[in-house]
């Protein structure tokens, strides 16, 4: 018995892999926003702050880094209900990727902090600059610059690891896959067409971040 | 209505755990013999060879697992297969490591000098020879620490198999959930079996990654 492959579906199925695809975008763009922002308090708080924040830190990327996302999915969508936070589909897939993200991130940017000369803060508080100051004006920007391309890495990597949040029922564009190959009953075409978007997003992703950062950071980011 | 305790729950997913370990090491093992023959042909002379399998990769690392896993599922019935979870699961994760190991251990025979290669040709070693004997150890013994770490990924990643249907760990709590309605105990629980399986590894790389800094 012989298969035939046929993608007759695929002209009315645009518009909705194209919706799929722009939640998909829009969740990976708040996550790194979100993860990017409390990957540096975290690394900062892991390498200043105080004992305990430092061990809690510790844990916290431990944690995280030592159980599938998909637990942490489920615990969180699932489990947090059970001690009264009830979180929307969306806002639960964004808090466990972001979350995920930072555990991650905190250890990147924390080599990139580690990576800038001693000698460029005490110079810039010999200068009269306030120890934030000093923080955000001269340690920051040359730590990001060294550590963007694992940052860019991780992204993309987060990107793809977003098709799981479809268990939750975000309508990213996995789930869409799943609505339509329930439709169309050509679950091999469906997945395919919807694995090659997702490696086109992945390699345009890279391309932006990568141009975007030569742009914002200077020459020399790769 | 049957009822659950604590240890009820704790045994049950133990019990499913083995097979997440067993579809871990199946996938590990079946992963870096075929990660090996992609390595093979990814330093291979040949510029069309070397492409295809720079192609491989890339499609392998630029692609959801899951959408792998869904391709292999569906995809294989196709081809007259007649194919389970536990098949799919197994080989959808093979293919998925056989891109990352073989990316890792590139890096490896990148890294050594150039000098390795010259003077296995002068001990009238061929190609093959040369790597086994001479690339290829010191090209794994140099990655451990990412293999390693790569094992530890992979571990994570056979909770997506429940998606498709296997009976692992992840999948095995979602039918204890809907029986018991505790899913703070539940995924706590799932997640602390993860751990205890990933953490030790996770510090085994970073020693082994010192190690390899300090030399």
């Amino acid at each position: 018995m012989g298969y035939s492959l046929d993608f007759g579906w695929l002209a009315g199925a645009a518009g909705v892999i194209a919706r799929g695809a722009a939640m998909t975008l829009l969740l990976i763009a708040v996550t790194t926003l979100a993860g990017t922002f409390l990957s540096i308090l975290g690394a900062a708080g892991k390498r200043n702050g105080p004992k305990p924040l430092q061990l809690a830190i510790g844990i916290y990327v431990e944690v995280m880094r030592n159980t599938p996302f998909l637990v942490q999915l489920f615990f969180i969508f699932f489990g947090l209900p059970s001690l009264g936070v009830r979180l929307d589909p969306i806002l639960a897939a964004i808090l466990a990727m972001t979350l995920n993200m930072a555990a991650y991130t905190i250890e990147i940017v924390g080599a990139g902090l580690d990576a800038v000369p001693r000698g460029q803060s005490e110079a810039a508080l010999a200068l009269g600059l306030r120890p934030r100051q000093v923080f955000i004006k001269i340690v920051l920007p040359q730590a990001l610059k060294v550590i963007y391309p694992a940052l860019t890495s991780q992204i993309v990597i987060m990107m793809l690891e977003s098709a799981v949040v479809s268990q939750i029922a975000v309508r990213e564009l996995t789930y869409e896959a799943d609505m339509l190959q329930a439709r169309t009953f050509r679950a091999f075409e469906t997945y395919f067409v919807v694995t090659m978007v997702y490696l086109g997003l992945s390699m345009g992703l890279r391309r932006l971040l990568v141009g975007g950062g030569r742009r914002v950071l200077g020459a020399g980011v790769s | 209505m049957i009822e659950f305790t604590f240890w009820d729950i704790v045994r049950n997913l133990l019990l499913a755990a083995r097979w997440t370990v067993l579809l871990s090491l199946a996938a590990f093992v079946g992963g870096a013999l075929v990660g090996l023959a992609v390595l093979f042909f990814r330093i291979a002379k040949n510029k069309w060879v070397k492409r295809i399998a720079s192609a491989y990769i890339a499609l392998f690392q630029g692609t959801p697992l899951l959408m792998q896993l869904f391709l292999m599922f569906f995809g294989l019935p196709m081809l007259g297969l007649r194919i389970e979870p536990w098949t799919a699961a197994a080989l959808g994760l093979t293919f998925f490591a056989s891109a990352y190991l073989a990316e890792i251990w590139r890096g490896g025979v990148d890294a050594l000098p150039r000098g390795q290669w010259d003077a296995g040709a002068s001990l009238g070693l061929h190609h093959l020879q040369e790597l086994r004997l001479v690339v290829l150890p010191q090209a794994f013994a140099i990655t451990r620490a990412p293999t390693v770490g790569f094992l530890v990924q992979l571990i994570k990643s056979t909770a997506l198999t429940s998606i498709i249907g296997f009976e692992e760990l992840v999948r095995t709590s979602n039918a204890i959930n809907n029986a018991t309605f505790e899913p703070f105990k539940v995924y706590g629980l799932v997640a602390l079996i993860f751990f205890v399986m990933c953490f030790p590894l996770t510090q085994y790389a970073r020693r082994l990654e010192q190690r390899a800094g300090a030399r």
